[in-house]
This record gives structure tokens, sequence and C-alpha cells, in this order.
């Protein structure tokens, strides 16, 4: 690439990685803790939790992959080629450079050969003709002969068979010695703990194999078909990821302070403080959830649109209305959780070992820090994977009503609007509103799987 | 009772004059009416002298809290805050940004509103419950596991999802029933038929976990193992112990919803071109029309708050060992 590259550095990807960083900490503190370890060790147990942490590691790479940004600044003898640079492109766009490059004119069906609808054509006679127009970016180096096509995607579908499998057979290389090891050392432990490592084989291998068949096939086919104005649907669909993960992933997080400070300060402290939380969150729970979203966002998109020399470039715009977007989301779903931290803060500042701290004339803080957060980090995560897949999917439908993310940002709510006019056309297209689909369903049920097991394995109420 | 029921209207009040707060300093303070005017004006050539005759068109030239020009009583009165928003309080809802009385839009609007809500509500509530009971019967059984998974995943599909797909297959493809359209009486069934049907399925999943949840936690009680013990038939001791005891903490979830259905859906209305509330508002947030979305805000609330109150009611009705004081 000729282009110079400026690093940049966008809220949004800043609160991801912070978030991966937190994870990364939470990680390394359950593996030191041998109590917390059983525990998740036995989420892990589950084959369905197993695979679905597969999947959502998978989304929440590529959400990060696509959380770091450079500024594309192209030089001065690439000029004709800049228009088709975005401003900003992040490390996944420099992985699926050929999927921007290769745009076709409008519709066509995955794997197809030529556009969707026919176009009047004018022939050497003058003679007018309706013709299908072959695509621009499609299987140039076969000729486009239909029979070839066939075996051309067979042949591509092996080479990402023979790659996932050796893919695959590097890691369990890498696995069993580490596996070996900790046999050699301590035999019976180990081999109690037993993991469904066959169906987290099973799942890596169908991920790495899908995605390389399709990584391969891309460069000479649109998999998943074109848009309208000739996009390639995979790549929307792959870059609508961050969008869901992010709304997901840090709405919680943005939610989670106030939810903590006011929901323990209420259960703790009682009182007027408990009076005021308590009408603070009623009051903001008794307005619709939607309509305070759509209230809040339509003023944030007056005020953006009365300043918009507060935004450098149309992606750094769109990313400021995402984080608006995140932060009024958390605004409004920290009641939930507030309210059950209160009932359980009450809850445990009954219990006699706090109350004899308290009679210590310990400091609350102290008392909080060690006796009632401890007691409350279960109902906190719990809260916060089952947030997740209710977010994302709110996503889809504040962007139908047009108050979610930017229109020129990638997500599947944006697509699956779209998509909706396209289902009036004569013949339907299906591919967009289908890919949106299949990619959110496999996040949202991922998380849905997930949320319900650690649910039931840290929910000390939850029957075994 | 009635000093109970007066208590907790009185309670609403300080929740409701919050609720205009906050409404009020979205729509005034940090959205300026300068900005508003801006907005619906076209933000690029637009005078001073344009705004201001915007914002006395609208009755948004008042100052916010403090009228300084007025005397009397009307240095408050005649303020944004008591012209727009206090008077809210006595459901005078003024008029759109388009010149028409909201109060006759949302009483004109409600019925469709309710056409589909109330039929949606009802049958999902039944099915939901049906369903839930049939697998408490059979629970651990593997039509228990198979229901559950169905369940996950009916929830985890957005539900615009099946709007659209249940107008491409019924009525695009089909021809069973119109795509879109509301009119009244019998005439209306069968525009009504697909939004009712796909607001059940869509609400199913979730709606069955919640109630064999709740199933689940009563059969395990000790008053049922007795009733076992007695001899009793499991079908008898689900559907006349359980479901029974279960009723209390369904109606918990039930009473806060019955308000809410006025209200409409927002996305099923606007998808399936029902001229509800749930449309009404999606038309208002998209014009930008704040008017609207401030009254309906405010009705919104007050419905949740009403629905807060009958549940607090309906639970001394039907449990006497819960009393009001």
């Amino acid at each position: 690439m000729m282009d110079s590259m400026m690093p940049v550095f966008l809220w949004t990807d800043i609160m991801i990685w912070g978030l991966f960083i937190l994870i990364v900490m939470g990680i390394v503190q359950i593996l030191h803790d041998p109590q917390k370890r059983a525990q998740w060790h036995s989420v892990f147990q589950s084959k369905t939790a197993m695979v679905s942490v597969l999947v959502l590691l998978v989304y929440f790479s590529i959400a990060l992959l696509d959380s770091v940004h450079f500024k594309n600044t192209p030089d001065a003898q690439d000029v004709t080629n800049s228009n088709t640079h975005k401003e900003l492109i992040s490390v996944l766009d420099m992985g699926l450079e050929h999927l921007i490059q290769n745009t076709e004119r409008t519709y066509s069906a995955p794997f197809a050969l030529h556009e969707y609808s026919s176009t009047v054509v004018y022939g050497e006679n003058g003679q007018v003709q309706q013709v299908y127009l072959p695509l621009k970016h499609v299987a140039q180096h076969i000729d486009m002969d239909k029979s070839l096509v066939t075996y051309d995607v067979l042949t591509q579908i092996v080479w990402a068979l023979m790659g996932a499998l050796s893919l695959l057979m590097g890691i369990a290389i890498f696995h069993s010695y580490f596996y070996l090891n900790s046999l050699a050392r301590q035999t019976a432990e180990v081999k109690q703990q037993r993991l469904p490592w066959g169906m987290a084989y099973l799942t890596l291998f169908s991920i790495t194999f899908i995605g390389l068949a399709f990584y391969i096939l891309s460069f000479d086919y649109h998999v998943l078909g074109t848009n309208k104005v000739g996009e390639d649907v995979l790549y929307q669909s792959l870059k609508s990821i961050r969008t869901g993960v992010l709304i997901g992933g840090l709405t919680t997080v943005v939610m989670l302070p106030l939810a903590l400070l006011l929901g323990i300060s209420a259960g703790y402290f009682k009182g007027w403080i408990d009076d005021v939380i308590q009408y603070l969150y009623t009051t903001l729970n008794s307005i619709p959830g939607v309509l305070l979203i759509a209230a809040a966002v339509l003023v944030m998109q007056s005020i953006m649109s009365t300043h918009a020399d507060w935004f450098g470039s149309t992606e750094e715009r769109a990313d400021m209305r995402l984080l608006f977007l995140i932060l009024i989301l958390g605004m409004t779903s920290w009641t939930g959780l507030c309210r059950l931290l209160r009932a359980e803060t009450l809850k445990i500042s009954q219990i006699e070992y706090v109350t004899a701290a308290k009679a210590f004339g310990l400091k609350p803080f102290t008392i909080i820090r060690r006796h009632v957060f401890p007691n409350l980090v279960h109902l906190i995560l719990i809260a916060l994977v089952l947030d997740f897949s209710g977010l994302v999917l709110a996503e889809a439908v504040l962007s139908y009503v047009g108050v979610g993310v930017d229109p020129t940002m990638p997500s599947w709510g944006n697509m699956i609007n779209q998509a909706r006019l396209e289902m009036a056309r004569e013949p339907m297209v299906w591919w967009s509103l289908v890919s949106a689909f299949i990619f959110m369903f496999i996040l949202v049920l991922a998380a849905n799987l997930f949320a319900d097991r650690v649910q039931w394995v840290l929910n000390p109420r939850s029957e075994k | 009772m009635f000093a109970y029921i007066v208590r907790r209207l009185l309670f609403a009040v300080p929740i409701l004059i919050g609720v205009n707060l906050i409404t009020f300093a979205l729509f005034f303070m940090v959205n300026t009416p300068d900005d508003m005017a801006r907005a619906q004006l076209g933000a690029k050539q637009t005078t001073p002298e344009m705004i201001q005759a915007w914002k006395v068109d609208h009755g948004y030239d008042k100052p916010l809290f403090v009228n300084q020009s007025a005397e009397g009583a009307s240095l408050l009165t005649d303020t944004l805050f008591v012209q727009e928003s206090l008077k809210l309080f006595s459901f005078d809802f003024g008029q759109s940004d388009s010149g028409r009385q909201i109060s006759s839009d949302i009483y004109e609007r409600m019925w469709p509103s309710l056409a589909i809500a109330l039929p949606t509500f009802i049958i999902g509530l039944v099915t939901n419950i049906a369903i839930a009971l049939l697998i408490v019967l059979f629970r651990g059984s593997t039509l228990d596991s198979v229901t559950m998974g169905v369940a996950v995943a009916i929830m985890s599909i957005s539900g615009l999802f099946y709007i659209i797909a249940g107008q491409v297959l019924f009525s695009k493809t089909w021809h069973w029933v119109p795509i879109s359209g509301y009119a009244e009486g019998l005439e209306g069934l069968k525009f009504l038929v697909l939004p009712v049907l796909i607001g059940v399925f869509a609400g199913i999943g979730a709606g069955i976990r919640w109630y064999r949840s709740i199933f689940l936690e009563e059969i395990n009680k000790d008053y049922v193992r007795t009733a076992r013990a007695k001899g009793l038939s499991e079908i008898k001791v689900l559907f006349g112990h359980v479901l029974q005891n279960g009723l209390l903490p369904i109606l918990t979830g039930v009473v806060v919803v019955i308000p809410s259905l006025f209200m409409g859906s927002l996305i099923m209305e606007s998808f399936f071109g029902i001229p509800g509330l749930g449309s009404y508002t999606i038309d208002a947030i998209q014009s930008q029309d704040f008017g609207i979305v401030k009254a309906m805000v405010f009705l919104g609330s007050v419905l949740y708050i009403i629905g807060l109150i009958l549940t607090d009611i309906s639970y001394t009705y039907f449990d006497p060992r819960v009393k009001l004081s």
C-alpha cells in the first residue's frame, strides 16, 4: 500500500479495548482463585456453553480487529484512486480490501455472474436490447465458463477445508503438549476436569472452515451477493459485527458504575439516600424505554446537525453518534440492575458478619468492598450477560425507527431496514436480509445460551 | 383500601413531575427551540427572523422558567415550562407541529392500537401458560429440553425478521391476507390476523421460559408434595394447585403490561400500516414533532404508574394474605 497511515483512536475503539483489558484482568483473577476457577470450570463443562463462548470469541475478535483504525491519506500521485478509499480504515478493512474495491453497479445474487436485473443496452447498430450485464469483479480468472464455476468453487472449498484442518492440527499439537504436561504432573486431577474438548474442536473446525471458505471465495465471487449500490453483502455483515458487539458490550459497561454506585448506596445507607435513589429510578423507569431513547437520540441528532463542525470525517461523526447511543442506552438501562443490587444489599447488610463489622466500627467503604461487593458479583455478571443479547436486538429495532446508529454506519439494523424495501422488488432481493439475520441470530443465540449457563452455575438459588 | 389508593396516587405526582422535568430538559434546555426551528426549517438558509416566526407560530417563543417581561402571576405562568409541560397534567396535550389537536388524535388512534394489542396479549398469555404447563408436566424429559431450546432460538431472532418474513410469506407469496392497512369492524379482521399472530409468536419464547420458571418454583413447594401424597393426579396438581398459586407472580407481570396496551406496538403498527398510537409515535419521532413525542412520553408514564397501582390492588384481591397498609 502506497498510502501513508496514521493511527486514529476513536472513542469507541478505546472503550472496546478497555473492555477487552477488563475481561483479560477478570480471567487472570479467576485463574488465581481456586473457588472461582472451579465455578467457571463447571460453566464450560456444558457443551452449549463451550460452543457459544467460542462463537462469542470469534465475534469479539472481529469487533476488536475492526476497532484499530488508521487515517488513510492517499499520496499525491494516487489521487485518482482516492475516491475508492474511505477516510478511515481498520485492520479488518485491510484484510478485506478486495471486498471494498470489488464494488459492482447494483444488486447481484450470491455467486451470480450477472447483475440481478436487466439493463437496456444500445447495440452497435443502434437496436435496443435487454441484457443482464456481467459483473465486473467476478470469476475473472476462469473466463465466465459456467461449468467451470462449480468446479472452481469446489476447488476453493477443498483448499479451505485443508487450511482449516492444518490450522486445527497446529492447535491440537499445541493443546496436547500442555495437556500431557499437566497430565504428567497431576494425573488424577487433570483427568477429573473433563471439558467437552471434542465439541470445542468441532466448533472451531466449523468456524475456521466456513470462515476460510468464505474468505478464499470472496476474492472471486460475491459470496452473499451485493446490495443496491453494489457493495458486497458479506463485507457489510462483517462490518456490522463491530456495531452489534459494541452496543451490546459497551452499554452494559457504561451502565455498570451507575447501577453499582446507586444500588449499593441505596441498599446500604437506607434513609433519605434510599428514597432519592428509588425516586430516581422509578421516574426513569416509568418513561417507556423506546420513547425515552428516541427522544434522547432525537435531541442528540439535532445537536449534531447544528454543530457539524465538531466532528472530522463522516466516520468520526458516525462513531460519535454510536457513542451517544451507547451512553443513552446505558442511562436508560441501569435501573433494573440498580433495583436488584439495592434489594440484595439490603439483605446482605442484615447478615450477622456485616452487623459485626459495623459494630467494630469499620468504615462503610471497607465493609462494602470486603463484604457486600463480593456477594454481588454473581448478580452483576448474570445481569451483564443477560442484557447483552437484548441490546443487540434493540439496535436493530432502533435503527429501523430511525433513532439507532448513523445510516452510513454498517449495522444489522440498517441492513434489515434497507432489505425491507428490497422485499417489495419483483423478484425479491432476499440475501441482505437473510445475511443480516443469520449473522445477528448466531451472535444473539450464542449470548443467550451462554447467559443461561452462567446464570445456572453462578446463581446460588438455581436448583442443580 | 381507599386511603391506600389515594396515597399511591399522590405518590405518583412527584414521579410525573420528574418525568416532565426530564422531557422538558431534553426538549427545551438541551435542544433549545432555536435548534428545533433550525432543524424544521432546514439548517442552511435560516434567518433569525424566520426562527423567531417559527417559534411564535408554535408557541415556543416564551422564556423557560421565569418570564421577566410579564407581571403578576403570569411572571411564572407565561413560560414554556407551565405552558408546554405542566399543562400535560390536565391532559391538555396541545397541538402538534402540523397543527392538529393531539388529544383527539390520541383518542382516535387508541382503538386500532387496542384492536391489535389486546388480542395479541390475550392469545399470547393463554398460549404461553398452556405450553408452559404442558412442558412442566413433562419436565426433565426430551420434550422439555427440546421446547426450551426452541424457545431460546425464538427469543434470539429479531422481531423485525418475524414481521418481514410473515409479510413475505403470508401476504406476498400466498396472498392469504393483505400486506398492510386497516379497516374498522369485522372488515378489519383480515388486516389484524397476521400482526396478531406474529406478535404472539415473537413473544412465545420469552413467555414460556418465564411461566415455566414460575411453575417450577411452585411445584417444589411443600403443599404440592402434600397434594401428591394425597394421591392427586399430576394433572390435578398442576391445574388445581400450581396454576392457582402461580397466578400471583403471573399477575404481577400481566397487570403492568395492560395499560401499555393502549400505547400500541411501535414497530408492528408502522410495518402493517395500522393507524394506532405506535405508528403515531414513530411518525412523530421521524418528523421530529416534539409536541407529540412529549405527549406520548407523558401518557406512557401515566399508564405505567396506573399499572403499578393496579398490580398492588389486584394482589389483595387474589391473595388475602397480602394486606395493604
